[in-house]
């Protein structure tokens, strides 16, 4: 009995200076290194683990997938990255331009509008499939990770620059377009059957 | 008439220094068990987040006071005043300082440990009013755990007793310096009457009393409900025990109790063991340390720093050790403390007819 009381109090002991020894070291603020360095483990060992989250930040990885962003100029609208998603997430609605619209950066002609271009990145599962299938490589992954909103809906982000009023516009003309072309058709067709 | 203006002044005193205490207490746990975790704690509130407590203790005033439907409306409701009145009329036969104490009674200790049993009373009536299985089990937990161990304390204090041979707080504290009316002996052969200081001590006076002080802080940890001994409350096994069903002001009085029992068995500890209001610096031939260190202001600030360390030994602990399991608790009760404690009253009459 007298052993279990004294290996009571040395075990007792032991934490007692295990705790006052993390109680007296430096509670200093946690200084911010990137996981990459040296030093980034033998700092945990001594001072504060946690840091003051909004204005201490610890610096992320550059290839880290977080949220998503499109850069509108650059995409052709091929439907790509709507397709792979797994989770459904991405939901974009085309109108077919009358005629070629313009570059983008890497030359690749576009001859689609984007009528609606949105992501849900409730739904989104961070996998980087779409960023992955680009072709003109306007889905990316940017390094913001804090994103917090006060409704769902605001999570649906909407990287169409169209106003309805525009693409209603260009549905217009492409349809005005069709019907020319589909009348110029007959037009030629009836050419044909009365010359023949 | 002015004599009930005394002690309607003593009464808010003394409740406002539990308050402040409760608040000071929380904010020093939530500090300290950060640091032992490596963590800052509150920083927002305040500099350093010293005015948490603070705001939390604003938050839980503009609660709303639940009653479950089916609780017994008079002892839930009653519960946290029984717990926090017991406690907080302990504090009324505290010495502090020469001369300064609120109410001066010759049976100081018997009274401060006869009012503070009734703590268990209130947490029964809390478990047993709430109508429900977690709060009833924490509170029969609690009465178990504090009946118990209030046998290895009542011994403990016992042993100092026989050798103070007084119940009056008072007098136990100016046994233990130079104000002692009669002669104090270092250890049972030096005299140390003029000497004072650390020496005078009760844990010195008489060694035995060293090991009564250790099995009286244990009991006082697990009469106060803290780690190791938390089981009434358990939170990962009880949700939160007795008071798992009161809301705001209430909830903050069960609070207020625990801090305000912490500093009581801290600062009965001190009286007891610790040389009270005494100075721990000795007269050393014309360096008369202890006599330039003691009088009412003195007094006031050595009681205060030694009980202050007592709580902070009891956070310290608090974060450093696992609680036990209740059986483990019972155990250490009955087959370790109380017979250690037994002993050392027995060693205490010994001593105190051969060597006193």
């Amino acid at each position: 009995m007298v052993q279990k009381v004294i290996n009571a109090f040395t075990t007792a002991w032991k934490g007692l200076s295990l705790t006052v020894r993390h109680l007296f070291a430096g509670n200093g603020k946690r200084e911010i290194v990137t996981v990459s360095d040296s030093n980034y483990f033998k700092q945990l060992e001594y001072g504060t683990n946690t840091i003051q989250y909004p204005k201490q930040q610890l610096p992320v990885p550059e290839v880290g997938r977080y949220q998503l962003d499109v850069e509108m100029d650059d995409c052709i609208v091929c439907d790509l990255c709507a397709k792979v998603c797994p989770v459904n997430c991405i939901d974009i609605e085309s109108i077919k331009a009358t005629e070629a619209i313009g570059q983008t950066s890497d030359g690749t002609t576009k001859r689609l509008y984007a009528a609606k271009f949105d992501i849900d990145m409730a739904k989104c599962m961070y996998c980087g499939l779409c960023t992955i299938v680009c072709p003109t490589e306007c889905i990316t992954m940017t390094n913001q990770y804090d994103k917090t909103v006060f409704q769902l809906s605001d999570l649906v982000y909407q990287f169409s620059d169209m106003t309805p009023e525009d693409a209603a516009e260009k549905r217009a003309l492409f349809d005005k377009q069709q019907a020319e072309k589909q009348a110029a058709k007959l037009a030629a067709m009836k050419q044909k059957e009365g010359g023949a | 008439m002015n004599y009930y203006f005394t002690y309607f002044i003593a009464a808010i005193g003394l409740f406002s220094f539990s308050a402040f205490f409760a608040l000071f207490g929380v904010y020093a746990e939530r500090k300290i068990s950060a640091f032992i975790q490596d963590r800052l704690g509150p920083t927002e509130t305040g500099k350093y987040g010293s005015l948490q407590t603070l705001a939390d203790i604003l938050k839980m005033l503009q609660k709303e006071l639940i009653v479950p439907a089916a609780a017994d409306k008079w002892l839930f409701m009653l519960a946290p005043a029984v717990i926090f009145i017991a406690v907080y009329l302990g504090f009324a036969a505290l010495p502090w300082a020469p001369g300064l104490i609120p109410s001066k009674t010759n049976i100081g200790l018997y009274y401060i440990f006869a009012i503070i049993s009734i703590e268990t009373l209130g947490i029964l009536m809390a478990g047993w009013g709430s109508n429900n299985k977690y709060s009833i089990l924490g509170a029969m937990r609690s009465a178990a755990q504090i009946i118990s161990y209030e046998i290895p304390a009542g011994f403990a204090i016992i042993s100092v007793v026989m050798i103070a041979q007084t119940l009056d707080l008072q007098v136990i504290s100016a046994q233990q310096g130079i104000l002692a009316a009669e002669k104090i002996k270092f250890a049972g052969f030096w005299d140390v009457s003029q000497i004072g200081g650390l020496f005078s001590w009760n844990v010195f006076r008489a060694p035995h009393l060293l090991i009564a002080f250790v099995i009286y802080f244990i009991a006082s940890l697990a009469e106060s409900n803290r780690a190791p001994f938390d089981i009434p409350e358990a939170e990962s096994e009880l949700v939160a025990g007795f008071h798992t069903e009161f809301t705001g002001i209430r909830f903050a009085l069960v609070f207020l109790a625990e801090y305000s029992m912490m500093f009581l068995v801290s600062m009965i500890a001190v009286i007891l063991f610790l040389g009270a209001w005494n100075t721990p610096l000795p007269n050393i031939g014309g360096v008369k340390l202890a006599t330039w260190t003691t009088g009412v202001a003195w007094g006031i600030l050595w009681v205060v720093i030694k009980t202050l360390s007592l709580v902070g030994v009891q956070m310290w602990i608090r974060w450093t050790l696992p609680r036990l399991r209740v059986d483990q608790l019972m155990n250490l009760c009955w087959k370790v403390l109380t017979p250690l404690a037994f002993a050392c009253m027995l060693i205490s009459g010994v001593w105190r007819l051969w060597l006193m």
